[in-house]
């Protein structure tokens, strides 16, 4: 069991890393995308905006608590 | 042109990942002797390989539009990471990543560790180069067979890292010291950058995308999230600053 809970650990920490909600930020703006894309609107600069903002408030955070 | 930007993702990520790999070994090689470090180092390769010889083609399976999604959305998690760092890095909110205090940290600790012989090795020696190498590797490993695998190009991004790997030994073996000259901080900035750039072109794509131009757009999104990043240090920098004036 101890070694199941590192190895999720590992993977969790090697792909979201600090900040989870960036990755769940990304699934969302993903997922909107997919709706928007299927009922047939042009949704490109979806995701690039999404990953802007998630950036921008990630690094906001990150500079206010080690200030 | 995405082969262009490909080889140079997988190339810049394996270098600056296989130079703290260097570091680890020659640390414990120098401190303890070489014979254990070295198994250490061919047993985590053989070990990444057959990673990326197992997951590479078998991903190369799934349909086209699943891959891109799921290891679009993968690599573009992964590749903020590395954006996130690097632009805390560069606006002095992390301390940037220096090779000669790490090779120094490593030497203590060698140093004053334990000898206990396993399997006719220095089991320290071993250990701690087989992990160094298999976990600063693993990284390569992720990137090589996301970036392969998405593209069709497994075997132009297994030659990137192999060049690159070639390239940090050969240096490596020449200097005998870390190589704290190379740029590792800017690089980190550069990879971070490319990661995230296919990782939002795959994964937009992946998700019903059609973007504009084409594979061009991958040019586009690169001067973005570029221009967005020296203009989030830039900001962060500011901050800093005026925090440190308020504090005085």
């Amino acid at each position: 069991m101890r070694v199941l809970r590192s190895f999720a650990l590992f993977w969790w920490d090697f792909i979201v890393g600090d900040d989870w909600r960036v990755a769940a930020g990304i699934a969302c703006a993903l997922a909107l995308t997919a709706v928007l894309t299927h009922q047939g609107l042009s949704a490109w600069w979806l995701l690039p905006l999404a990953v802007a903002v998630l950036l921008g408030r990630s690094l906001q955070r990150a500079a206010r608590q080690s200030a | 042109m995405s082969d262009v930007f490909l080889f140079l993702g997988a190339f810049l990520a394996s270098a600056v990942e296989m130079v703290e790999a260097l570091t680890i070994v020659l640390a414990v090689g120098v401190t303890r002797g070489w014979r254990s470090p070295l198994i250490g180092v061919a047993a985590a390769t053989v070990a990444l390989v057959s990673i990326i010889a197992a997951l590479g083609p078998a991903l190369q399976h799934l349909p086209i539009d699943v891959l891109r999604l799921v290891v679009g959305a993968l690599l573009l998690c992964f590749g903020l990471q590395w954006l996130r760092k690097a632009i805390l890095r560069s606006s002095g909110y992390k301390p940037l990543h220096d090779e000669e205090e790490a090779f120094r940290a490593e030497r203590a600790e060698a140093a004053a560790a334990g000898r206990e012989e396993r399997l006719g090795m220095d089991w320290y020696g071993f250990t701690i180069s087989f992990k160094g190498v298999l976990l600063e590797g693993l990284e390569v490993a992720f990137i090589v067979i996301t970036f392969g695998s998405t593209q069709g190009r497994l075997g132009l991004a297994a030659a990137a890292a192999g060049a690159a790997l070639v390239l940090v030994a050969v240096v490596g073996v020449l200097v005998h010291a870390p190589l704290a000259r190379v740029p590792e901080n800017t690089i980190k900035f550069a990879v971070g950058l490319l990661l995230t750039t296919f990782g939002t072109f795959w994964a937009a794509e992946g998700a019903g995308v059609s973007w504009p131009g084409d594979e061009l757009a991958l040019l586009g999104l690169l001067g973005f999230l570029a221009a967005l990043a020296l203009l989030l240090v830039r900001l962060l920098r500011r901050e800093r600053l005026v925090l440190q004036t308020g504090e005085a």
